[in-house]
């Protein structure tokens, strides 16, 4: 089995067992690249006494702490095959990961998103608004990691409409523009989960508006973290959209720079699922060992996507838990998780550090 | 206008590239086309032939030779 054999399945089609079969060999095939191409890489496996040649599971596989990248530059390609380098701030310290990828790579991590978010959203390309201003992708020299997000995204819509001005204020009249020609039909607003929160719907509160959004799919990325400290929940956050726009359907999607792509995106159950290119194991916090349905614990994310640089398993910082297995409502097999909060920073430097120091 | 002349004007205009340039163009390597570039291609392409691509097409759409196989399940036949 191949990656490109994965392209012509539907990313949800597989129950656990067998994804977990289809999955490890490809894993492992990657890692097995690696480890011969990326000496820091190979110095973990060894230290780690795994011998790749004898993994039947990416349970077996180590696990390397996403802080790793900000520390080190793994990677498993010449200089010269470099074609984009993501960098990611990540939330506490100076230090940025980067994340070194080839050309294939790149297009195979675009490729994933698109083909899991249209399985959300459905396939037929809608119309698009877009909560940000035009400003992030027009000055290609100012281009960020959202703008190129941003980018992968409006492929799954047509001629995206950007609802912010330069100095991110909510322009309405373009938003009731795109409403009045397309508002009877489905469309879709895509945005950061934050400026939609402060850009759209505080920016409609603050007005008195109340639009009629029935038809607008909300898809939404970018983590929780700023909303948590402002104890808005996942809930409350649907209710108060709901309640300003009307609109009903969302999904949010779980994801991280050092694996872009094979994201974890929201059913209309409200559970994140893993897809045919990655899972999701929960570990637990003293010994990481795996934890059952229902047990909190370390989320470490496995993907077949990595192939420029050695980041197929991840410890993440994010504590979370299997919600259930193969038995959505929506019909979805494999696993379904919750993420339910970051990691305090002073557990975290202590396992990050172990880690890292064990080479 | 024949097709395979409406298609080369497409990259054309949106690349400001001409002859072989064209023919050779390839997503990522000709200047321009970038995930913009790409974005602002698909439109005119759309535009052009009145069609709308399925997400699948447009990420598969990585060159100019590619890209008229794809045009093809649209009914858009490039090379008579």
């Amino acid at each position: 089995m191949s990656i490109e054999q994965l392209h012509k399945m539907n990313p949800y089609c597989l129950a656990q067992q067998e994804k977990e079969s289809i999955l490890s060999e490809i894993v492992i095939e990657i890692c097995k690249k690696h480890y011969h191409q990326c000496q820091d890489y190979k110095k973990i496996v060894d230290f780690y006494g795994v011998d790749l040649t004898d993994a039947n599971s990416y349970y077996e596989l180590p696990f390397l702490p996403v802080r790793i990248f900000k520390k080190y530059n793994l990677k498993s390609i010449p200089k010269d095959k470099i074609f984009k380098t993501m960098t990611s701030s990540g939330t506490t310290g100076q230090q940025v990961s980067r994340i070194y990828l080839d050309k294939e790579n790149a297009l195979l991590q675009q490729k994933v998103l698109l083909r899991i978010l249209s399985d959300i959203t459905g396939k037929q390309r809608l119309p698009m608004l877009i909560v940000d201003s035009p400003d992030v992708v027009s000055d290609r020299k100012l281009f960020s990691a959202r703008g190129a997000a941003l980018m992968s995204i409006s492929m799954m819509g047509r001629n995206p409409v950007y609802v912010l001005n330069s100095d991110m204020s909510l322009n309405v009249e373009k938003l009731q523009e795109f409403l009045e020609k397309y508002g009877e039909q489905p469309n879709i607003m895509f945005g950061m989960t934050f400026m939609v929160w402060q850009h759209f719907y505080q920016e409609l509160k603050k007005k008195n508006l109340c639009l009629d959004m029935k038809n607008t799919f909300l898809l939404q990325s970018g983590g929780w973290k700023k909303l948590q400290q402002e104890s808005v929940s996942r809930e409350r956050f649907k209710e108060e959209i709901t309640k300003v726009s009307g609109i009903s359907k969302f999904s949010d999607h779980y994801s991280m720079a050092e694996q872009n792509g094979s994201v974890y995106a929201e059913c209309e159950c409200g559970h994140y699922h893993a897809s045919i290119y990655s899972d999701i194991i929960v570990r637990n916090f003293k010994d990481f060992s795996v934890c059952d349905i229902g047990e909190e614990g370390i989320i470490q994310v496995v993907s077949c996507l990595p192939n420029s640089y050695p980041g197929n398993s991840l410890l993440t910082e994010d504590i979370g838990v299997i919600e259930g297995i193969d038995d959505c409502p929506c019909g979805r097999k494999g696993k379904y998780i919750k993420v339910i909060g970051r990691l305090k920073n002073a557990e975290l430097r202590g396992c990050s550090d172990t880690y890292a120091a064990k080479y | 206008m024949n097709n395979k002349e409406k298609y080369r004007k497409v990259f054309q205009e949106t690349f400001e590239i001409s002859g072989e340039q064209i023919d050779n163009a390839e997503y990522t390597v000709t200047a321009g086309w970038d995930s913009v570039g790409h974005m602002t291609l698909v439109a005119a392409l759309e535009d052009e032939f009145d069609i709308m691509m399925d997400t699948d097409d447009i990420i598969d759409f990585s060159s100019f030779e590619v890209g008229k196989q794809i045009l093809k399940k649209y009914d858009v036949i490039i090379d008579e």
